[in-house]
């Protein structure tokens, strides 16, 4: 046997010592949901999601995530663009402030949203009575999720513009392309994966964001419940089919997710 | 176009890449900026064609100032040293771009790539991506790109730079073709002193952000103004303060009692048509000599033989020139 290779024993050692590791801490879990929600048929649960605060709480989620990961993609682009192509004073503070979502705990986040825009806040009075309400209401959840999820596109697309450098740019615009066409002709398409992998784990994190969200929404059923707290308030008030339903509709969001994101990984590869 | 550049400075932070350049490049001529790495001859182009901007100094192109107009308004076609290909498009949609960008009609568009990839020698390789395509003929695509818009100036930053010794041959002798064929004002940044002596018509040599000379090739080969020049287009011994070149030197097998210095030979090459014998002087100095195969072998020339010296059309320069 060859020193550096590992012998059977090792090597099934190592197998097992990953896949137990999987298996005991995250496939069970999720199992179990699964198995618990259809213990009594499929009606209870169907009965749960389809009822109106579980389909609102399914739209709600899909607003935020509909708002939230757009925008962020939109500035996420804009953001790498400058901290990669440009020199100015504060650029390490400003690549500093996109990691922030990253470090601070979402109910943090929560709490900074509410001193901002609650009724006691910096400027929640004045919105108030300009009519406009944001804690517990859906704006207060939209501007929690966009928090949550604001670096995912600028970290992914940041590394793919480096590597592709500004040659190829420079070689549009000698050929008399403006900013705008070669943004769209040259830039976007070179980086697309990257922006479209940063969109994937944004949509992710957004779809199951709930600490940031709890407290800004007020959980008002029916009203301010996103899917993940639907699933909490469910879970609370002892519906536990409805909260193995929901969970179970977010657990299926997040695998089309991540089998989106499998897919794009592939076609990085194949390009 | 003719081109002029006058009194351009350009520095990054504290480093000085131009230190007051001027220059006139004749329309219709085919001109290589020259020098070493840091020279300053890349940041030049790069001025001229727009992509970088001048801290003092004007650029004019047929006579106009073009010091503020952007590479997009320019009309320069420029080639990258690593080509700057569009790598998600193909062969044929690269060409045809700069065209695509002026809105002219698809046939228009087909009619032109078809011509300028048969100029490149890349007919059938239309729907390739650069992927697909070797060094060689990716740097040909990027010129045929170049070209496609008519430009009035065709600039390439060391073209050949990133390609193997042979393609770099077989390119430049095209590229002299080309610019027969084409007549457009170009300039070409090199380091290779062979490459640009093979090209151009008119040579700039640079050196630390300052041009040292400008001439045709063969007065840069005979005439350098400086040591600089002569020790950058050619090989130099330096006997004493004199520089001389290999194959003015002559090797005589008998002191001939006006001068000449006695030497042992060290090691003779055979490098195809000529010789090359390497020598010690009696100070221990060593120099190399450039002979032919003619006469290294009538003269019997080898290792340790005892030999004497007679430099001839030797050059003293001014010091600190």
């Amino acid at each position: 046997m060859h020193a550096a290779s590992l012998s059977k024993v090792q090597r099934y050692g190592l197998r097992f010592v990953a896949l137990g590791y999987l298996a005991a801490l995250l496939l069970v879990p999720i199992a179990i949901v699964f198995v618990r929600t259809f213990e009594d048929g499929l009606g209870p649960p169907l009965e749960a999601i389809t009822s109106p605060d579980g389909q609102h709480a399914f739209w709600l989620t899909l607003v935020c995530v509909g708002i939230a990961v757009p925008l962020n993609t939109v500035f996420g682009v804009v953001a790498a663009l400058v901290l990669v192509r440009q020199k100015f004073r504060g650029k390490a503070i400003l690549n500093t402030i996109i990691d922030l979502p990253f470090a601070i705990s979402p109910v943090v986040i929560g709490l900074a949203l509410l001193l901002v825009y609650g009724r006691n806040g910096w400027i929640g009075q004045d919105l108030i009575d300009a009519g406009i309400q944001v804690i517990f209401s859906t704006p207060g959840m939209v501007l929690a999720t966009i928090f949550v999820s604001l670096p995912f596109v600028v970290r992914e697309t940041m590394p793919v513009l480096q590597e592709i450098g500004n040659e190829q740019e420079q070689a549009a615009s000698t050929l008399g392309a403006s900013g705008w066409q070669t943004f769209w002709r040259i830039t976007l398409p070179s980086i697309r994966w990257g922006v479209a992998y940063g969109v994937v784990l944004a949509t992710a994190r957004a779809l199951g964001e709930y600490g940031a969200v709890s407290v800004v929404a007020g959980r008002i059923s029916g009203e301010t419940e996103t899917l993940p707290l639907f699933v909490e308030n469910e879970f609370t008030n002892f519906n536990l089919a409805g909260a193995y339903a929901a969970a179970i509709v977010l657990a299926l969001l997040a695998l089309v997710v991540l089998f989106s994101m499998n897919l794009l990984k592939r076609k990085e590869t194949e390009t | 176009m003719s081109i002029s550049v006058e009194g351009v400075e350009k520095r990054f932070g504290t480093f000085e890449a131009l230190k007051g350049v001027s220059v006139a490049v004749p329309n219709g001529s085919l001109t290589a900026l020259l020098g070493p790495s840091g020279s300053g001859k890349s940041t030049l182009l790069r001025v001229i064609a727009g992509l970088e901007q001048p801290d003092a100094g004007r650029v004019l192109i047929a006579g106009n100032d073009a010091t503020t107009v952007t590479p997009q308004k320019r009309g320069v076609g420029f080639v990258f040293q690593h080509y700057a290909a569009f790598k998600h498009m193909t062969v044929e949609r690269n060409v045809g771009f700069g065209l695509k960008i002026r809105k002219k009609s698809k046939e228009e568009i087909a009619a032109k790539v078809d011509e300028l990839l048969k100029l490149v020698h890349l007919d059938g390789f239309a729907h390739r991506y650069p992927s697909e395509l070797s060094g060689g003929q990716r740097q040909r695509m990027a010129l045929a790109r170049a070209l496609a818009v008519e430009p009035e100036v065709l600039l390439l930053d060391e073209p050949f730079g990133a390609l193997d010794a042979t393609v770099r041959k077989e390119l430049r002798t095209w590229l002299r073709r080309l610019h027969e064929d084409v007549h457009v004002t170009t300039i070409f940044v090199t380091h290779d002193q062979e490459e640009a002596m093979d090209v151009a018509q008119q040579i700039v040599v640079m050196n630390d952000g300052l041009i040292e000379q400008v001439g045709t090739p063969r007065d840069l080969y005979e005439e350098p103004a400086n040591e600089f020049v002569m020790g950058f287009v050619g090989e130099v011994n330096k006997v004493g303060d004199d520089l001389v070149r290999p194959h003015d030197i002559q090797i005589l097998l008998e002191p001939d009692g006006v001068g000449s210095q006695e030497g042992q030979i060290e090691r003779v090459s055979h490098l195809g048509f000529e010789v090359r014998v390497e020598l010690v002087l009696e100070d221990g100095r060593r120099l190399a000599v450039q002979t032919t195969r003619q006469e290294a072998e009538e003269r019997e020339f080898e290792a340790g033989q005892i030999v004497y010296l007679r430099p001839d059309r030797e050059r003293k320069f001014a010091t600190g020139a």
